[in-house]
């Protein structure tokens, strides 16, 4: 980790960049910082965003100047910090694929010259790690994804997919958090659901977590849909190693 | 009771300093475009620094008041009018019931804000009032006041004391350019020294595509050394991202958490309110600034504020010498 550089983005903002490329155990790295910090509770620090491979810390200038808050994240991001995130949390997030859950099933399937079955197993045998969120609350970005079945954006956006929507954009996957405008193929649905303004934690999932599709029937997928809606349904949360 | 909007305006919303501590989940911060004509207002009433006011954009509302209220009035010029009288601007204003506060369209400046002594009846969403108008979330509704809205107050406050001395000098918004400090990057490194050189000399014009998301400028080319995205990361009140078309976009209150361009520069905190209280085809131009320089300007406004929060809090001249008046006549008549 030499080429840490902690610079300024304006006079409120300081940015910590950690290299430029997608990985995860930077990305992990940052993840353990994130956590570090919330514990810590440093005076005057007042938002964070972790990114791919980035830390933006928003703070108070009135609180802590930008050389001081600087000096504490260089100490901070030099620390030994091995032992934090030696687990993970896995969400098992069931989704019924194919059919009118997933209108673009047939186009993923051809452009990757694999089975429907093909393609459902590809995309739900393995964990994908939450780099970050963005774009749209609880809008989780992904890595992982199997390049099999890499299948570029839709030509003209929908103008309305619905929250819970499972898709492909080129070489992501993710899950729609609420109903929005998308170019992602769809293809399945989610029961659950990863941001729910009425929650008392209204989004699910951070990043750092793991994300695991688990292919369910129409039956299965309502049945927990009616237990979501009763607000008693609760994701299957594995613990893993690193 | 509390008021009730008779006009929109074009548009209006329940703001505050915004919804931080949950950028990490996605959820954008929002709040006031201008900070400063926000903080001033609050104190003109003694409002908490936080307090939720109405911010709106180029056409006022029309609100009509069905309770006592002190309010204060700042900003841009939207000619307000009391019952068709004109109102003061940067002034504590008693307000009766049945009285019907308008404004017009924007004479200078962009955004106006108004502030009121009996606090807006807004649910605090997740530790902030504020309207993010993307997400629908916080405010009224999630949404952009229209006719027919109804806002409680929370409190009855119609007394303020040192009613007669709060006023302050104006905020002027007439002029048509305006010079933005910036903090140079996070990403300046990713442009050529030319692009650079013609960023902080160029004179950049405010385009039409500018929102409470941000503002596209138009001007001269900057050039970026290679490519000029960059892997996603965080964006600051006040980004300067270049994309490939080489013209600078500034990103403000309802940006989103986190893009992909690089950031050649961050306007200072304390010049914000310049660029977002400027009109379509106004000149913008950038002057690079230390950070710790503009740590320096934004902890002088804070001081400058509090100075103005003491000024309003004596007892104002006429007031004083009406005092020294009765006290030589009460002396007159004890003798």
């Amino acid at each position: 980790m030499q080429n840490i550089k902690i610079v300024a983005a304006g006079d409120s903002s300081l940015l910590i960049e950690f290299g430029n490329e997608i990985n995860e155990e930077i990305n992990r790295r940052i993840t353990t910082i994130v956590q570090l910090m919330r514990d810590q509770h440093i005076e005057g620090v007042v938002d964070m965003i972790p990114a791919f491979c980035s830390l933006l810390i928003n703070y108070d200038p009135r609180i802590i100047s930008f050389n001081r808050l600087q000096k504490r994240m260089e100490a901070l991001v030099k620390m030994d910090l091995k032992g934090g995130a030696e687990r993970r949390r896995i969400f098992e997030i069931p989704v019924c694929y194919g059919g009118e859950y997933g209108p673009d099933m047939e186009t993923i399937c051809s452009h990757a010259g694999l089975s429907e079955k093909e393609v459902i197993d590809l995309h739900s045998s393995r964990d994908y790690l939450i780099y970050m969120l963005g774009f749209l609350p609880g809008f989780c970005y992904l890595g992982g994804l199997d390049e099999r079945i890499h299948t570029p954006r839709l030509a003209n956006p929908r103008v309305k997919i619905p929250a819970g929507s499972v898709g492909i954009g080129g070489s992501q996957t993710g899950i729609y958090p609420l109903d929005s405008p998308g170019g992602w193929q769809l293809m399945g649905m989610t029961p659950v659901k990863t941001y729910d303004p009425d929650r008392e934690k209204p989004i699910l999932l951070e990043a750092g977590d793991y994300i695991r599709f688990i292919p369910v029937q129409e039956a299965e997928y309502l049945r927990i849909k009616e237990s979501v809606e009763r607000d008693e349904y609760q994701c299957t949360v594995r613990e893993g190693g690193v | 009771m509390g008021i009730r909007i008779l006009k929109g305006g074009m548009l209006t919303t329940v703001q505050d300093l915004g919804r931080t501590g949950y950028q990490s989940q996605g959820f954008g911060v929002s709040g006031v475009m201008d900070v400063r004509s926000f903080r001033i207002a609050n104190l003109l009433i003694d409002n908490p620094e936080n307090e939720a006011v109405l911010e709106f954009t180029l056409i006022g509302p029309t609100l009509e008041f069905t309770a006592t209220s002190i309010i204060a009035i700042t900003g841009g010029d939207f000619q307000p009018t009391i019952n068709g009288e004109p109102a003061p601007m940067y002034t504590a204003i008693y307000m009766n019931k049945g009285d019907i506060l308008k404004f017009g369209s924007a004479r200078t400046g962009t955004r106006g804000y108004v502030a009121f002594s009996g606090y807006l009846g807004i649910p605090v969403v997740m530790g902030s009032r504020c309207t993010n108008l993307k997400s629908r979330l916080g405010g009224f509704k999630g949404r952009k006041l229209e006719a027919g809205d109804y806002i409680n107050f929370r409190i009855k406050r119609p007394y303020l004391p040192f009613f007669l001395s709060r006023t302050l000098d104006l905020d002027e918004f007439d002029q048509e350019e305006a010079t933005l400090r910036v903090v140079m990057g996070p990403q300046a490194d990713r442009f050529s020294k030319q692009g650079i050189k013609t960023f902080l000399t160029g004179e950049y014009v405010v385009t039409s595509d500018f929102d409470r998301m941000g503002c596209r400028l138009d001007g001269p080319f900057i050039a970026p050394k290679d490519a000029s995205d960059i892997i996603s990361d965080g964006i600051a009140f006040g980004s300067v991202q270049v994309p490939s078309h080489g013209k600078p976009i500034i990103l403000l209150a309802d940006r989103q958490t986190t893009g992909g361009y690089a950031k050649i520069a961050t306007v200072a905190s304390v010049d914000i309110p310049k660029l977002v209280q400027r009109k379509t085809d106004h000149k913008i131009r950038f002057q690079a600034v230390s950070v710790e320089e503009a740590q320096k300007l934004y902890l002088e406004e804070i001081k400058e504020l509090d100075q103005m929060r003491k000024k309003i809090h004596q007892p104002c001249r006429e007031v004083l010498e009406c005092r020294l008046a009765a006290k030589r006549l009460t002396r007159l008549f004890t003798e």
